[in-house]
C-alpha cells in the first residue's frame, strides 16, 4: 500500500534521471560533431586550394601564401613514434620492478614519484629541454649516438648531421619522458590486478620473474597495457609546449636525420596562429588541427580493431 | 598404531620421499607451524585435513618453496626431498618446483593456447622438437584424462574450457614437467561435484606414478582417496597414519571430535 504512493514519483525520477544521463550522453556525441563541422569549414579555404596534395606537400611559406602540411605531419608523427620506442620499455620495466621485484617499502614512494612526473606542467618540461637538457644531449649523447648508431646502414642516417641539442629527436626524448609515467603507471595498475594465483602457477612449474612477467601477466593483461600506450600515444601526439621549445620549429624538411630541427602540427598552431594575417594561412593552420584530429582518431580506432582482435583470438585461438 | 585391519598396511614396503623434522614456519612473526615432523610416502597420496587456519596450505606450500615469493615469510627447521635440503638457499628454485609440481584451489589456465599452456612448463626445463613435444602435450593431457576433450582444439584458449576441465588442463600442465611430487592444493573447491568426481579419479590413477600430496577441507574426500592423512590443527600436527586407521580409529580425541563433525 505504502509502495503505491511512492511508485509515482520514483518512476518520474527515474524518467529525470535517465534522460538528463542520456542529454549528457547526446551532448559529447554533439560536442564532438560540432568540433569536426567548425574545423571542415574554417579550413575549406586551404582544402579547396590545395586540395590533398596538402597531406604530401612540404612547402610552408606563410609570405608567398603557399602551405603544406608535410613537415608538421612528418613532425608529429616521428616524435611521438620516437617517444614510444623509448617509453614503452622504460615504463614496461618500472611497472615490472615495482609489482614484482622492488622491496615493500620502496614500492610506494616510487610509484608515488612516478605519478608526480605526471604531474609537472608540460611548459616546465619545455624550458627544462631547452635549458638544460638541449645543451648536455647536444654535447654529449648526439655525438655518441652519431659514433656509433651512425655506422649502421640505413638506420645510420638517422642520427647523422649537427650535434645541435634541439630536433626532432630531442623533442622525441623529451616527449617520452612525459608519457613515461601515464604508460607504467596504467601498466603498473594492470599488473597489481593479475590474480596472486595465476603467477604463482607459474612459479609452481619452474618459471622464472621475467618469464612469469612476460609470458603470464603480460598476455592477461595486454587489453590495459595497450590502453596504456594509446593514452601515452594520444597524449605524445598533441602535446605543444614542451615539443615547441626543443623541436626547432623548422618548417624545412631536407634531410632524413633525427638531429635536423622539425615542426610538429601543435607546435606550429601555437607559434603561428596569431600571426596568421592572411585568411588562407589561418585555414591551412586550421586544417593541419584537422589533420591533428583525425591522426588521434585513427590511432583509436586501430587500437579499438586491435583489441577487438585480441578478444577474439583468447576466445578462439592463440 | 601398526596394528587391527592395517595388517594390509604397506608402509613397510613404502620409502619415504619428503621428510619434515623440527620443522617451524613464519609470517612474520606469526608461528604457523610448530615443530612438524611427518614423513610423505613415495607414490601414495597423503591428505592433509584440519579446520580453516591450521596450516594445512601453508604446510602444503612449503615443498616447492612458494613461500619464497613473500620476503616476510620464512621456514626453519629440516625438511628434505629425497635426502635433498629443499631450505638449502643455494637450491635451484626452478628445478625443485619443476620436481615438485603444483595445483591450485581456483583453475588457473594461462592466457594462451591448450596446447602451449602445457608446453609452457616443459620448455622452461628441456629442449623438445617439436613433434616431441607434441607427444609430450598428448601424453600429458591422456594422463589427466583430458585428451579425448580437447585434442581437436588443442589451439584455442585455456580459458575457453570449462572449470573442470581448465582443473584438468592444470593438473597436466603439472605432469608435463614430470615432477615426482604433485602437491594439489583443494583442487576440487572450485568444482562442480561431477567434475569432482573425475578429478578424484584421475588422482586414483596418478598415484601409480606421482607422489601426490592433497589439502582439502572435505573429509569425505580425504576418506575416499588419501593412503595416508594428517589432521592438523592450530599449526600443530595433531596426528598421521594410514587413512582408514584416522577414520575408523583415531588415536586422539581431538582427532576423533574433528572427523565425526563434533568440531571445526
Amino acid at each position: 500500500m505504502a509502495d503505491n504512493s511512492t511508485k509515482p514519483s520514483s518512476k518520474l525520477g527515474e524518467w529525470v534521471f535517465h534522460n538528463v544521463t542520456r542529454l549528457f550522453a547526446l551532448l559529447t556525441l554533439l560536442i564532438l560533431v560540432g568540433i569536426l563541422v567548425s574545423l571542415v569549414h574554417g579550413a575549406m579555404p586551404s582544402i579547396e586550394k590545395f586540395g590533398l596534395a596538402f597531406l604530401w606537400s612540404s612547402g610552408w611559406n606563410p609570405p608567398m601564401d603557399e602551405f603544406g602540411g608535410l613537415v608538421h605531419i612528418y613532425g608529429t608523427l616521428v616524435t611521438s613514434l620516437i617517444a614510444l620506442a623509448i617509453a614503452v620499455p622504460v615504463s614496461f620495466g618500472i611497472a615490472l620492478f615495482l609489482t614484482e621485484l622492488s622491496p615493500a617499502w620502496l614500492r610506494r614512494p616510487l610509484g608515488v614519484a612516478i605519478e608526480l612526473l605526471a604531474g609537472i606542467p608540460s611548459i616546465v618540461y619545455g624550458m627544462w629541454g631547452l635549458l638544460v637538457f638541449a645543451p648536455l644531449f647536444g654535447q654529449y649523447i648526439q655525438p655518441f649516438l652519431g659514433a656509433t648508431l651512425g655506422h649502421i646502414p640505413f638506420l645510420g642516417r638517422l642520427f647523422q648531421g649537427a650535434p645541435m641539442g634541439i630536433g626532432l629527436l630531442s623533442a622525441g626524448v623529451i616527449l617520452s619522458i612525459m608519457i613515461i609515467p601515464f604508460i607504467a603507471s596504467v601498466m603498473r595498475d594492470v599488473f597489481e590486478v593479475t590474480p596472486g594465483i595465476l603467477k604463482e602457477s607459474a612459479y609452481a612449474v619452474g618459471a622464472t620473474t621475467w618469464e612469469v612477467v612476460w609470458n603470464v601477466v603480460l598476455p592477461y593483461t595486454r587489453v590495459g597495457v595497450i590502453g596504456g600506450i594509446m593514452l601515452g600515444l594520444g597524449r605524445a601526439l598533441g602535446e605543444t609546449m614542451a615539443v615547441t621549445f626543443v623541436i626547432g620549429n623548422s618548417d624545412q624538411l631536407d634531410t632524413s636525420s633525427l638531429y635536423a630541427a622539425g615542426n610538429s602540427i601543435a607546435s606550429a598552431l601555437a607559434n603561428e596562429f596569431t600571426e596568421a594575417v592572411s585568411p588562407i594561412h589561418t585555414a591551412a593552420l586550421i586544417e593541419l588541427g584537422l589533420i591533428l584530429f583525425l591522426i588521434t582518431f585513427t590511432v583509436l580506432v586501430f587500437s579499438k580493431l586491435l583489441l577487438m582482435r585480441l578478444a577474439k583470438q583468447q576466445g578462439q585461438r592463440t | 598404531m601398526t596394528e587391527t585391519k592395517t595388517s594390509d598396511d604397506p608402509a613397510a614396503a613404502l620409502t619415504t620421499q619428503i621428510t619434515f623434522r623440527g620443522f617451524n614456519f613464519y609470517y612474520g612473526k606469526y608461528h604457523a607451524l610448530k615443530n612438524i615432523n611427518l614423513d610423505i610416502y613415495r607414490t601414495q597420496v597423503t591428505a592433509f585435513i584440519g579446520p580453516s587456519g591450521c596450516g594445512k596450505s601453508t604446510l602444503l606450500r612449503t615443498m616447492n618453496r612458494m613461500y619464497d615469493l613473500y620476503p616476510d615469510q620464512r621456514a626453519e627447521g629440516e625438511l628434505r626431498l629425497d635426502g635433498m635440503d629443499i631450505l638449502d638457499k643455494s637450491v635451484d628454485i626452478n628445478h625443485l618446483r619443476a620436481r615438485v609440481g603444483m595445483v591450485f584451489q581456483k583453475p588457473t589456465p594461462f592466457p594462451m593456447s591448450i596446447h602451449d599452456n602445457i608446453a609452457f612448463g616443459v620448455n622452461l626445463q628441456e629442449r623438445l622438437s617439436r613433434s616431441d613435444m607434441d607427444d609430450r602435450v598428448e601424453w600429458a593431457l591422456k594422463k589427466a584424462a583430458l585428451w579425448d576433450e580437447v585434442k581437436g582444439i588443442l589451439n584455442q584458449s585455456g580459458m575457453s574450457l570449462s572449470g573442470g576441465q581448465q582443473q584438468r588442463l592444470c593438473i597436466a600442465r603439472g605432469i608435463a614437467v614430470k615432477p615426482e611430487v604433485l602437491l594439489l592444493d583443494e583442487p576440487t573447491s572450485a568444482l562442480d561435484p561431477i567434475s569432482t568426481m573425475r578429478i578424484e579419479e584421475l588422482i586414483a590413477e596418478l598415484k601409480e606414478e606421482f607422489t601426490i600430496v592433497i589439502v582439502t577441507h572435505n573429509m569425505q574426500q580425504a576418506a575416499r582417496i588419501s593412503d595416508y592423512t594428517a589432521y592438523m590443527y592450530l599449526g600443530e600436527l595433531v596426528e598421521f597414519g594410514v587413512t582408514d586407521q584416522i577414520f575408523i580409529k583415531p588415536q586422539k580425541k581431538q582427532t576423533e571430535d574433528y572427523i565425526t563433525g563434533r568440531f571445526g
